[in-house]
């Protein structure tokens, strides 16, 4: 790990604030080793001659659980280890292929603070290859309103994702 | 009754509860976070886990994967498949092929190394026919709910597939048998 992990709190964050950019150079290993890692065994996610006779795809393509760790990864990088997920909606619109280089791009959609005190920011992300979208991600993260505040400690009455 | 009626009769209805063929694996956070190059120390430093999370938790977004089979197990006679109900659908509809468009995770108590999840699928609807540059079929939501062996809940999964005929496959006039997946 390179130095402490960043420490995002809640009063840090506005609405319409940009999240930095993560550029990654998919592979076919990327591919597999992301559908191995979530035990998606199909075989368009593992063989080229499937993937292109019966899908009718260029090539195998990253998986959905695949995505969603990439998303999950993407956000955590943000928050650091307190922001804990609530809640994330992919849309998948097109495959991602090896060869193609994955950038994700988020922004802040909304900051709020829930009846149990909890604080909330909505984020509108976005996976693109060479400007074309190819998935979305919508996610609800609570961050420490404050340097008491630990959302992972909050029991089933005070978490409302 | 036809097909579809038969179908959507499943809507609400709970199916395929089961536990977890294994436990949580800590083994398996690891290759996850590895492949996607994940390095939030709650899954790789102890101390930072202790101090958070009161011991070591699964990234949320491994929630499906503890329900995915190994691929091979001793005596195992079929392949079982996650998300049956969506496959159920493609066989019975007559839809040889399928994507999903849409995931919604829900999430709460986090997965910790040596829970023992179980799961349950919930059919939320089915659309009628639509065509898409993919080709001619039906879209439809299904939910997956969580538990662990507390009966805690830990995230329920909503997820929207999309079976299809290609439509080269239309032309043909196959009426449904593409030899699927």
């Amino acid at each position: 790990m390179s130095g402490p992990a960043p420490v995002l709190e809640f009063g840090d964050v506005a609405e319409g604030d940009i999240l930095p950019s993560l550029r990654y150079d998919v592979t076919a290993s990327t591919v597999v080793l992301g559908a191995l890692a979530t035990r998606d065994w199909r075989p368009m996610h593992h063989d080229k001659d499937f993937a292109v006779e019966r899908n009718g795809t260029r090539d195998i393509f990253l998986n959905t659980p695949n995505q969603a760790a990439w998303f999950e990864r993407y956000i955590t990088d943000w928050t650091g280890p307190r922001g804990r997920m609530g809640r994330v909606t992919f849309r998948m619109r097109d495959s991602v292929f090896p060869g193609d280089t994955m950038v994700f791009d988020g922004v802040v959609s909304e900051v709020t603070v829930d009846d149990t005190g909890c604080g909330w920011v909505g984020l509108d992300i976005t996976l693109s290859v060479d400007g074309d979208v190819k998935s979305t991600c919508a996610a609800r993260v609570a961050l420490p309103v404050d340097g008491d505040d630990n959302p992972w400690h909050r029991g089933a009455d005070r978490w409302k994702p | 009754m036809t097909v579809v009626e038969d179908v959507r009769a499943l809507v609400g209805v709970p199916q395929y509860e089961e536990t977890g063929e294994f436990p949580v694996e800590r083994s398996y956070i690891w290759t996850m976070s590895a492949a996607v190059e994940n390095g939030n120390p709650l899954f790789w430093d102890d101390a930072v886990a202790d101090a958070i999370t009161d011991g070591p938790i699964a990234p949320p977004t491994m929630l499906s994967v503890w329900f995915r089979p190994h691929h091979w197990a001793p005596g195992r006679t079929e392949q079982a498949l996650p998300l049956q109900v969506h496959f159920d659908l493609k066989a019975r509809l007559g839809l040889p092929e399928a994507v999903m468009t849409d995931n919604t995770i829900v999430f709460y108590e986090p997965v910790r190394p040596g829970d023992r999840l179980t799961t349950r699928q919930i059919l939320r609807s089915v659309s009628d026919e639509k065509t898409t540059k993919l080709g001619t079929g039906r879209f439809w939501v299904i939910d997956v709910e969580y538990t662990n062996q507390n009966g805690g809940i830990v995230g329920i999964e909503s997820y929207t597939g999309f079976g299809y005929r290609r439509l080269s496959d239309g032309v043909t006039g196959d009426d449904g048998n593409g030899g699927g997946a």
